[in-house]
């Protein structure tokens, strides 16, 4: 039988592997990937705890979660097109302008 | 027992195709993988009876977003090999503390709130997307208006940023005269 810890570790899994993603990578593309990741895995968790505990607000959380992920990818993507345009890349070290 | 099988395949597969998102080089290859990693995921959703969830994950997720990451990588040059170097130890130091916390927090936070009550319980005999209209357009109502609004300015925000010249001399200065002058 599958119980609520199952879901939550396997988001705990799912958030690691982004958690990885958002710290090895340092090409913005594929950083943007990583987010993704993770607020996914925190929906796996939020729907499990709502399907356990016999309640909607979890379901409605992972839906506003998903609305917040549309419009950052949106605005996101733009900022990124943008950079790429000036400068030619996507690279993370690209934005250390800031010579101390 | 279906149940049990089916969260097993999903839960490999899933963790294999998000792997191969962070693991993986070619930037192609890393978003086909996120998009089949979304479509399982939306397999989650519906073993938990969240119907309506799982049909937004597919349309919102799969189709929407990883679109617009497929148009968007059309302006970068995505069939050169991604360059990453890990610059010292210590990152993956902290990333694998960091983990580990959260991990063992997680397992947890269930025998912490054993008395937690259900804000808006399940009704008996109404469908999940009737039920997700009834608390969504009733108590959640304020939240999903203002979901609404951030999207229309993303969205304005999207255009605005993405139709930008294309001859790369663009200057935030040149952009500040054309606030003056109204444009």
């Amino acid at each position: 039988m599958i119980t609520l810890t199952h879901y939550l570790v396997l988001a705990g899994l799912l958030f690691a592997i982004g958690l990885v993603g958002v710290m090895k990578r340092t090409n913005l593309l594929m950083l943007f990937f990583s987010t993704e990741i993770l607020l996914n895995a925190v929906n796996i968790g939020f729907v499990a705890v709502s399907k356990y505990y016999g309640d909607l607000s979890g379901q409605l959380f992972a839906f506003f979660i998903i609305a917040v992920a549309a419009s950052e990818v949106a605005v996101g993507l733009g900022l990124l097109i943008l950079w790429y345009k000036r400068n030619g890349t996507v690279d993370l070290n690209s934005l250390q302008i800031m010579k101390g | 027992m279906y149940e049990v099988i089916a969260f097993y395949v999903f839960a490999a597969l899933t963790i294999g195709m998000f792997s191969i998102v962070v693991m993986s080089k070619n930037a192609l290859y890393a978003m086909s993988a996120l998009a089949g990693g979304m479509i399982f995921i939306s397999g989650f959703f519906f073993i938990l009876d969240a119907d309506f969830l799982g049909v937004v994950q597919i349309t919102v997720y799969s189709g929407a977003i990883m679109a617009l990451y497929a148009f968007g990588m059309m302006f970068f040059d995505t069939t050169r090999d991604v360059s990453e170097k890990m610059r010292s130890k210590k990152i993956a130091y902290t990333l694998s503390i960091a983990s580990a916390v959260l991990l063992v927090v997680i397992f947890c936070a269930p025998f912490f709130s054993q008395k937690i009550e259900a804000l808006y319980p399940v009704i008996e005999n109404v469908g999940n997307v009737q039920m997700i209209g009834l608390v969504l357009f009733t108590k959640y109502l304020v939240p999903f208006e203002l979901a609404a609004i951030m999207l229309l300015v993303a969205m304005i925000a999207g255009i605005v940023l993405a139709s930008k010249k294309m001859d790369g001399e663009w200057e935030a200065i040149e952009d500040l005269e054309d606030a003056k002058e109204g444009r």
